[in-house]
This record gives structure tokens, sequence and C-alpha cells, in this order.
């Protein structure tokens, strides 16, 4: 069994549903308060996997995952730079996904520079939608075959490999610093690309941008998920967590089924058990 | 040293921020502003150095990608402010902070932060906003975008230029307790008393106050005379549903009483209570076996399945969201979660219906000292979800209602659904079991919230009791929840309740209303020193709960709130001595016998009186082109989709969303109800929530509209699968002033039809919530009231989940039924409001809509229901059209198969008319047979059939065409293409 630890701060609100997908996909979710780890009363290197869930940690009160992402520079930097140096899978979702790319966790350093303080330099941001809006709606994702994230790689060559799944938030629209796309693209850390259903027609994605609202947010080249170069880190904004059975599907009652985002987690799980 | 950091966007993108601004700016009339920048300005007050400075900015408040920043120091405020104006010379800016003593999170958090990273020595910390114009604007101009878009004077300032920073204001604690004369004061003394120190008490309760005190031989405390006015206000107390009432009505006024002969009321009546006379009194009678808890606790409960138990609860937040929308509205939600947890629910789901004057509404029209329709719509949705959404709470369900009667006094009704385990609410404190309060701490917010909502709104309201309104802060309320969801599990309380109006006052005066209590004020920790014993025990501070803890178990809760950053006070014990006692250092500031605190009021008897209003009984319909009819139907700001507002709710967090409140091809359609599956219960069951409320019909008919919003709040949980056998309400009245007859008469035939209409469907109220005195006085002097506004909440048990069926049409081919009857009932329809008639006959009670319902139900249980709409606004048309929208495909309906009366004989009629009860059904042709067996009996027909064309076509009663209209065109108008009524 691995040992999902699932990071609660105050203000975290997807955990249990983070928890029930892990479950669901045939893991061991823990959740534990921030607190615990900085009281060394827990360790991080106990598990196998870590997910930063959902929500508004610290009530998001100096713009998204700031304050989380903090704590993730000061008061876990080394223990976070083995787990993620060892291999051991980390997923972000949504405020998870803010905390890591406000840290620098995301994209990340390359692999050959790794040490020392502030070897996470922030490249990235997730700032306020381009509607000025928080946006509940669900989308379509499409896994990026060039990706070496180890969560979608596997999914990324089947026919039906797209996802759907709702996005919930008001600062997800992706920025990187000038010059950075081109590095997540040729390294292939672009893990997920928002799209406008589920078919895919076989056009490059550069030929059919995603506008809104299939894109939600107005992200940079419509990008919903990245990894770090090694692939074992990955940071979303949208919920896989929510589509983890069929009923949650919007148009279940129609007959539509597909498009279960549980696989993510079934990927990372394969992964972690693996190692 | 003071410093300045400002923080603005620098990248060439869109700041979305600015151009909403923008767009408000327009909207009040100025065109001169040809750019805006927004910008964040943290004040800081300490010692730190210039690469501290920089390191605070960079570490906790600039994002490096897009933001730039820069900062300014002086050593007092007024040297900031030089430095800052010398930089800045004569740039057309406005800057908006908060009021001293405004309750501000994000100045808390990075307080604490910036502690806790070592940087510099930081003591105090205030937040802004700068908004930098440019364009042609005179000085005048930035002061109506000031104070008509950027500033709320009630709880913000601004100036033209730098801001002075609101630091929390030093003080000292004060231990100041008056002793107010009551005893030897005369009736026109104790009038005067009541109103200057804003209790709001009648001469009769300050006389029986005066008795109480002579015979003590003492007189009171600002403590205990306060504690009473709390204790015995409309809000705490609901006077007026509990009140003797003298009604008397027009000969011929009549009722339905199922099981009774029906017949004509007497023309006098002596009512014993309204709440236990018809609300409580038809739950009691109807004595379903499934309600666990109505109208004891905070919110009602129902069995859900064998393990847990479903609790509800819906409130009003309204003279606040008057004030200041955003904080109205963001503790409105905030309150009612807390009635949830107050009985161990773990809230899974919020509803919100509001009610707001027209939006395009010419500014020059608003009265004075009231804030513009848009602003309060803006601010109070703003507010729903930044409470609902930082909760992780899916806020589901609701409706938007406009009227001009809402201009002065909008409605905000929140809800709040919560889940627990059988036997985990427990509500027995124990002598000796610790008073412990958890969560926020307490200031000077919201003094005097409690009595205030007796008062009517004035021009000048915002100005005296501007204290009155709270502000929230979700996360320290959801690190709370956390705590007491875990002492819940762990059975570490012996009961619980909520800080809502009265403060402690209430909640361990309630708490303790059995055993006693004695709380030491001093113990309160407090936002900031200087707050007097009485404004302690009263303060209105959001994100408290009280509990009764055993000794034994408070070093387990103590570990528990450690780790989840809750901060836990006992702040005194329960004793078994029937008294309420107050300290303060040691000190008693009140003592008083709880019977007295919670029965010594006198209970009032009061006056109404009933008339029909004078309106023409007319059903005359015009022969307008219906297509068209229709169309401006759907784009009518009650009836047009609510997508925009209901995507900025978080409706899928928790992930039981099954059905969603937007459903159909492209997920846009309006769900009847929505259906959750919570993740913590075993198997599929569902809870269906759902709403009725019609101020329209309650203007004409308020008995009739009882009956028809608890059929609406019915008929939209079964249309989705509810069981209707196993549906509770809830009622929530708002209302004018009671001591009006008329009022008041009004009050009574609703509660008369409330009463009826529950025993008819078999649906118990489990909780309910009135909210009178909704008038404005203008400066004039002339007295407005709310139209009647009776909410009607509904929640239902769908037996299984993956059998809910939605609203969208779903095959070409598939056959359309019509059931339940259509009579000509145009009275407060929206088809005569549009042509601006009033008057006629609204939808009289269907006595045996149950038994439809039910077999529409069995129906959908197996199976044979492919989709489901309920007919209300707009009637037929609107409902087909909204099928069609939602399923993107097209409808054939003949209106000669329609079931109807025979009075029905217009096409117009037979389309719009809002006659209860009614559904359309989408049936696959080869489960028609079951179907039409499963209804037969009934009022049941079929009407038409799905098409592939993407075209509406209605043929008439006569012969015909009388609407046609393709799918897109009726998407362009319900989505609100060149609608004036933006948000």
């Amino acid at each position: 069994m691995v040992d999902v630890l699932i990071l609660h701060a105050t203000g975290t609100n997807r955990d249990r549903e983070a928890a029930w997908a892990v479950e669901k996909a045939g893991g061991n979710p823990v959740i534990l308060h921030v607190n615990a780890l900085r009281d060394r009363t827990t360790w991080l290197h106990d598990f196998q996997m870590l997910i930063l869930p959902g929500g508004f940690s610290y009530g998001d009160a100096l713009g998204a995952g700031r304050l989380l992402a903090s704590d993730l520079r000061w008061l876990f930097e080394d223990e976070l730079a083995d787990f993620i140096e060892s291999g051991k899978p980390i997923l972000g979702i949504c405020n998870g996904f803010q905390a890591l790319v406000k840290s620098g966790w995301l994209p990340g350093p390359p692999g050959d520079s790794t040490s020392g303080l502030l070897r996470t330099q922030v490249e990235a941001t997730l700032t306020r939608n381009a509607s000025n809006r928080f946006e509940c709606r669900w989308v379509w994702l499409e896994p990026e075959p060039e990706s070496v994230c180890v969560f979608t790689r596997g999914l990324a060559g089947r026919e039906d490999a797209r996802i759907t799944c709702p996005v919930a938030h008001g600062e997800g629209r992706f920025v990187p610093d000038d010059g950075v796309l081109g590095r997540l693209h040729a390294r292939g850390q672009i893990a997920l690309t928002y799209v406008s259903g589920a078919a895919r027609d076989g056009r490059r994605r550069s030929e059919s941008p995603a506008n809104y609202p299939a894109n939600p947010n107005g992200s940079v080249a419509d990008i919903a998920g990245i990894c770090n170069e090694q692939g074992n880190v990955l940071g979303l904004m949208p919920h896989p967590e929510d589509h983890i059975v069929p009923w949650q599907h919007p148009r279940w009652t129609r007959g539509e089924r597909g498009g279960l985002a549980l696989d993510l987690f079934v990927e990372g799980l394969a992964y972690a058990r693996g190692r | 040293m003071n410093y300045c950091i400002e923080v603005f966007w620098r990248t060439p993108q869109r700041d979305g921020r600015a151009t909403d601004v923008s767009t408000q700016v327009v909207q009040v009339g100025i065109e001169g502003a040809q750019s805006v920048r927004v910008s964040d300005l943290t004040f800081v007050r300490g010692e730190l150095s210039a690469s501290e400075v920089k390191r605070l900015a960079k570490e906790l408040l600039v994002d490096p990608i897009v933001e730039g920043y820069r900062w300014w120091s002086g050593r007092s405020v007024p040297a900031l402010q030089a430095e800052r104006k010398a930089d800045q010379g004569a740039e057309l800016a406005v800057e908006v902070g908060y009021r001293p003593g405004v309750t501000d999170p994000v100045a808390e958090h990075l307080l604490r932060r910036a502690r806790a990273l070592r940087i510099g020595s930081v003591k105090g910390v205030a937040t802004g906003a700068r908004y930098l114009f440019t364009g042609d604007l005179a000085s005048s101009d930035l002061h109506q975008i000031a104070e008509q878009v950027l500033c709320n004077d009630v709880i913000e300032t601004y100036t033209l230029g730098p801001l002075p920073p609101a630091f929390v204001p030093r003080a000292d604690p004060s231990y100041e307790v008056a002793v107010i004369p009551v005893r030897e004061a005369d009736d026109e003394a104790l009038a005067r008393m009541s109103v200057e120190r804003v209790l709001f008490l009648s001469l009769e309760e300050m006389q029986a106050i005066q008795r109480e005190f002579r015979t003590l031989g003492r007189d009171p405390t600002d403590v205990e005379l306060e504690t009473l006015a709390q204790t015995w206000s409309e809000h705490c107390q609901h006077k007026t549903f509990k009140a003797r009432i003298d009604f008397s009505c027009q000969d011929g006024m009549e009722r339905i009483v199922p099981g009774a002969e029906t017949g004509a009321l007497p023309c006098e009546e002596t009512i014993d209570g309204l709440l236990n006379t018809y609300i409580r009194g038809a739950t009691e009678q109807l004595n379903r076996g499934w309600v666990r808890s109505a109208f004891v606790d905070n919110a009602g409960i129902i069995d859900f399945d064998a393990a847990s138990v479903v609790s509800f609860k819906v409130e009003t937040h309204n003279h606040p969201s008057a004030l200041e929308p955003f904080g109205g509205a963001n503790t409105g939600v905030g309150g009612v979660i807390r009635d949830i947890i107050g009985v161990s629910g773990r809230p899974v789901a919020n509803t919100d219906v509001l009610c707001f004057g027209p939006l395009d509404m010419q500014t020059a029209d608003v009265p004075e000292g009231v804030l513009h329709p848009r602003r309060i719509a803006r601010g109070v949705i703003a507010g729903i979800e930044d409470y609902g959404n930082k909760m992780g709470i899916p806020t589901v369900s609701g409706a938007i209602l406009y009227d001009h009667g809402y201009v002065a006094n909008p409605l905000i009704y929140c809800g709040c659904v919560g889940l627990a385990r059988k036997g985990q609410h427990r509500r027995d404190p124990q002598p000796g079991d610790l008073c412990v309060a958890l969560g926020g701490r307490t200031g000077r917010d919201g003094l005097h919230g409690a009595t205030f909502s007796s008062a009517e709104l004035t021009h000048e309201t915002g100005q005296t009791v501007g204290s009155v309104v709270q502000i929230g802060d979700p996360i320290t309320e959801k690190a709370m929840m956390e705590a007491v969801m875990r002492a819940r599990d762990e059975g570490l309380y012996h009961a619980i309740t909520d800080c809502g109006a009265g403060g402690f006052s209430s909640a361990a005066g309630e708490m303790g209303r059995d055993v006693g209590v004695e709380v030491e004020l001093s113990d309160v920790p407090l936002k900031y020193p200087g707050l007097r014993p009485w404004e302690i025990w009263l303060s209105e501070a959001q994100e408290r709960m009280v509990l009764a803890v055993p000794q034994k178990h408070l070093p387990r809760l103590r570990e528990i709130c450690e780790e989840l950053d809750v901060e836990l006070t006992v702040i005194g014990h329960f004793t078994g001595k029937g008294r309420l006692r107050v300290r303060y250092e040691g000190k008693t500031v009140a003592d008083m016998d709880m019977d007295f605190v919670h029965d010594g009021w006198p209970r009032p008897t009061m006056r109404a009186e009933w008339q029909p209003p004078a309106v023409p009984d007319v059903e005359g319909v015009s022969a307008d082109d219906l297509t068209s009819v229709l169309l401006r139907l759907l784009a009518d700001p009650d009836v047009a989709s609510k997508e925009k507002v209901i995507r900025r709710y978080d409706h899928e967090v928790q992930g039981a969303t099954v059905v969603k409140p937007l459903v159909g091809a492209v997920n846009d359609g309006p769900s009847d109800a929505v259906v959750l599956s919570p993740w913590e219960t075993e198997g599929w069951r569902g809870i269906a929530l759902g709403c009725g409320i019609n101020p329209h019909y309650g203007q004409i008919d308020p008995y009739a509209m009882a009956w028809a919003v608890v059929d609406e709040a019915v008929r939209n949980v079964v249309a989705v699968g509810g069981d209707p056998d196993h549906t509770a309400l809830l009622d929530n009245f708002c209302w004018g002033n009671p001591a009006l007859p008329d009022r008041l008469g009004a009050l009574v035939r609703a509660a008369q039809g409330c009463h009826d209409a529950a025993l008819a469907y078999g649906t118990p109220f489990i909780s309910g919530k009135d909210s009178l005195n909704n008038e404005y006085v203008d400066p004039h002097g002339e007295k407005r009231a709310i139209p009647p506004t009776l909410l009607i909440s509904s929640l239902s048990v769908v037996p299984d989940a993956r059998k809910a069926v939605t609203m969208d049409l779903k095959r070409p081919g598939d056959l359309l039924y019509a059931v339940g009857e259509t009579r000509a009932e145009m009275g407060g329809a929206l088809y005569r409001r549009l042509h601006g008639a009033v008057g006629g006959k609204v939808p009289a009670p269907v006595p045996g809509a149950v038994e439809v319902m039910r077999a529409l139900h069995r129906a959908i249980s197996d199976g044979l229901v492919r989709a489901c709409h309920d007919l209300s606004e707009g009637g037929l048309a609107v409902a087909a059209a909204e099928m069609v929208i939602a399923g993107r495909v097209g409808l054939e309906v003949d209106l000669r198969s329609l079931p109807r009366t025979p009075d029905v004989q217009t096409d117009a009629m037979a389309l719009f008319s809002e006659s209860s009860a009614r559904f359309l059904v989408e049936v696959a042709p080869e489960a028609a047979a079951t179907f039409e067996a499963a209804l037969s009996g009934r009022p049941a027909a079929q009407l038409g059939y799905v098409t592939q064309e993407g075209v509406l076509c209605v043929h008439g009663i006569g012969s015909g065409v009388v609407i046609e209209c393709g799918v897109d065109d009726l998407v362009r108008r319900s989505f609100g293409e060149g609608a004036k009524t933006k948000l």
C-alpha cells in the first residue's frame, strides 16, 4: 500500500476529496496539518507520495498560495528537496499548484543545480483569471504526448486520453517569465493543456488554441498543468479529485461517460509503487 | 517608523481588476476616465532596515512575474504622507482603506507572518488600495467615483492622494460599568432610555424590567440591560410569531384545510401565536417519524439514512447587506454555517436567494442614503462567493429576483445544509462543564446587531449604526469548523452553539438557560483593548462558537485546537444554579435569574387585519405575437440565465454534486433543484434542495402565495427525483412592520397558507426564521414596505441519486408530456407584469397535488423519465423553451392536448398561466405506455415530441402555429445579449 500524505494548511478544503480519490485508486491517504510537519511529529520521508490539495491556504491572504509557498520555502525546504530528488511523486492541485509555483518548486530547478538555499527560483506565476472572476466550470484536458510527467505519460498514448474535471478558482492564469515557455516545451514539462472537447482531431495544439471558456482563465499556451524536469512533481489548476466516479460527470444524465480523472491518481500510485 | 509599500501590475497583459473598475466608472455616468491602474498598499509600523523592507515586499507581497513595487518611509504618518505626496504630485489618485478598528484579515496575516519570518520589528500593519486615473476628471468626478464605486463609507474611508493608514488605535482596557437608574424613571424616561441606548424595547418591556429590578431592590447594570434587550429582541425571541393576535378579516375569506370542511373564516379570531398555531402546528399534526428536530435547535434535522441525519437552516441578513453588501452577505453566509456547526453538522451545501431592486435603475431615482441596486448586487454576490468558496462548501441552490420594492431593502437569504452521524449532536450542558469559546477574537464589530434588526432603515441609518456591520474571516471559521468536527467525532462536548446575534450574551445565555452559567469577561481574548464589559458580552464578532466541555476532555480539545491554529479560551463554567452571572476581573457585572432573562418579557397582543387589495379581477390578455412575448420573458432578469453568477460559486467542492445547478448539453440549463450524494455516507442516497418564492402573488393574495411557493419548493425536488414523502420545508418570512395591522394581517394569511399547504403535501416545517420591519422611511417621512416575501426551502431525500433526472431534453423522437392542470391564473404572473397589468387570479391551491407528485416520483424511480422540468414563472412557454435551450434540440408542442380547465381559451393563457403543480416530462417512446399507466387518473397528456431541427414550435388551441423560434434565438435572449441589466 502506498502511503500518501495529504497536506492540510489552515484553509485547505479539498483534502478530503483528494483522500477519497487516493483511496479509490488503491492508495492509503493520510491527511495531516502543516503544523504536524513543522513540529516534527511527522516526517515527510515516511510517505511515498505527497499531495498538496486545493483550497485557500491561510485565506490566500497575500495572494493565492502565497503563504503556503512561504512555508514550502522556509519550513520544509530540505525535506522537500530530498523527497523530490529521491524521485517520489508530488501532486499539487489548484492551491497546491499555486504554492508550488510561487515557491519555485515548479517548474523547478534544472536537474543539475540542486543545492543551496533559494535553488528554487520563481519563474512563473498563477495570477488573477483574465475574466477577473472566480469561475467554476468543467474543462477538458489533454495529456501532452511529449511530457515527462509520471502522472500523465501513461495516459497520453491512449485513444480516450482526454480528461474532464472542474476548475474552481479565481487565480489560475498561468504566466511564465520571459524565456521560460520555450524551456518548458523543450524539456517536456507541459503535462496538461486545456482543449475544447473530448474529440482529438489530430491537429497540432498550436493550430487550434482553446479559447475561453475551454481555457477558463487565460493561461499562456493553454497550460493547465506543468511538471518539473524530472517529471515527478505535477501541478495543475483543475480538480481531478472531483471526477472519480461517472455520476460526477456534468452530463451523465445524458448518457455521457468517460474522461474520468481518477487515472491521474492511479498512474501516480503505480509509479510510486514501482519505484 | 512608518512605511508604505505599493505593489502594482507591471506587465503589458490586461489587469482584469482595472478593467472592472473602468466598467463601473462608466456605469455611474463618468465618461472622462481614460485609464485606471489599481495597486495594493501595505502600511507598516515598526523598525525595518531598507533591506528588510525589500525582503518583506519580495517574500510576502509582490508576485515577481506580473507585479512591481515601490516604497516610502516616514518618521510619523504625516511625514510618510508628505514623502508620498512629494513623489506622486498631482496624480489623479483615489486611495481607500478600512476605518480604524474594522477587522482586516490580510493585515493580521501579514503581521503574523512578518514576525514568524523575523523580518525587522513589525508592530502594526494596515492595508489599502490605490486607484490611479488618467483622463479628463475633475476632483468632483473623483469624489463621485470614490463614493459610488470604490469606497463604502460604513467601513472605509478614502482620500484623493496619500491615505493615512488605519493602524489599530491604541487604547487601554476599560473597566467602566454603568448602573442605569430604571427604578425611579417615569414612562417617558423609560421610553427615552430605550431609544438612546439603541435597545429597541417597547414601553411594556421597559416596565417589566423596571418591576423586576424594583423587586431586587437595585438598578440594572448596562451589562444586564443590554443582555435583556438582546434576549428579548425580535431577532432572538420572534415576538411577533409568538404574540397573541387579534385577527379580523373581510367576510368570505377562505381556507382549504385538508381533512376539514373547506369554508369561510370567522370575521374575528384570536390566534394563540403564529408559530405554534400554524407552523409548528402543522409539523406536530403531521408527526413524520423521520423528523429529528424541529424548531428546537439552531437548525432543523431529519433522518437521511440509517446512520446519518441531515440538517438545514436558512437565515436572512438583510439590514447589514443594505448598508455594506459584501460584509453583510459575507457574514450572513458565515452565520448560517455556524448554525449548522451548532447542531454538530458538517456543512455540505450552501443556498442563497437574493432580492434586489432593478439593476438598470437611474441613479437619480435611487432614494437618498441607499446604495444603487447594482452596487448592492455586486457586493452581495462577491460576499457569498468569498465565504462559501473559502469554506469549501458548495453553493448549489438559489434564486435572484428583482423588484422596485427591494431598492431600499434588499433581501439576502443564506442557507446551509449539514450532515452528522446519528447521536453525534449533544445538547445538554452539565453543571461543572466548562464554558469554552472557540475561534475568532472579540472586537467592537456588530454591536447591537440583534436589536438593530428591529429597526426600520432610514436615509441616515448607515451613519448612526455603522458598528452593526461585521466583517467576515472565512478562514478563521474554516479552522474552527475543522476543530469542532474533530471534537464532535471524539465526543468531547456536551453542548454547542454559535455566537451569532447577541454574541456571548445570546450563546452562553441560551446554552445555560436550564443549568445556569457564570462567565468571566476579562478572560475573553480581544482583537484590541478598550472594550467595555458590556461590549465584550454583546459583541457580534464573527467566527466564534461556545461549547460546554467536561473538565476531563479539555486537554484533548486544547491539543486539537493547537494543531489546527484555533484559539480556545475557557470563559466560565456551567453552574447548576439557574442564574446568569457575568464577572469582569472578578467583580459581578450581571446577576439575573435565567427564568426572567428568557421568559420575563411581556407577551404582547397584536392586532391584524386582512382585506384583499383592491385590484381588478381581470384575466384579459393582449393578443401579441407570442414568439416575441416568449423572447421578452426569457430576457426578463427574473427568468434570464443566472449562469454568470452561479459559476462564481464553487458548486463542485466536496465532489457530491450529482445534479448540478447548471445542466444540459453544454451545461447551461437552469436545474430545478440540485442533488448531492455525500461521500461520507454509504451508498447512493441523495439530498435534493429546492426553493419556492413569489412576492408578486403575495401582493394580491398571501394565502394563495403560501400554497404556491410550498408547491414550487416541493415540485422542484420531485422534478429531480426527490421523494415527496421524505421532504421537509423551511419557512422564511420577510415582511414589513408587524405593528401595522395590514402588514400583520397579510402575515397571518401567509402563515395560514403555510399550515394548510404543509398538511396537504405532507411536508413538515423543520425550521424557520422571520425578518420583519423591512421598511424604509424616506427623508420625507414616508414609509415603504417590501412586498411580502415568503421563501420556502425544501430538503428531500432521493432514494437513489443515480436515478436522478435533469431538465434538459435528451433525444429527438422522445415524447413530451404535460403533467398537471393548467387553469386561467394570470394574477402576478410574469406575462402580466411584463404588460404592466396588476391583479387577476393568482395560482390557486391544488389540494390533490401531492398525489400527482407521488405518481411522478414513482415513474422517475422506475427509470421511465428522461427529463423533467417544473413550470413556474412564465408558465408552460418558458419551461418548454428552457428545456429546448438546455438540450439544444427542437420541440413540437400542441396546445390542443394540454390538460386544462374550460376557462383556458386563449393560447396566451395556456402558455403563460402560472398554475401550480405542473411539470413537463420527456419520455422515451418505448416507455410511453408504462408512463401513461403510472399517471393514469391524473391530469397528464402527451403534448408533443422532441425534434432534431432545433426549433421550438407551438401549435395553438385554435389552429396554426403560434410560436416558432430557433434554439439559437432562445439562447441569445436567455443569456442576455444586449441586456441592460449587467452586473
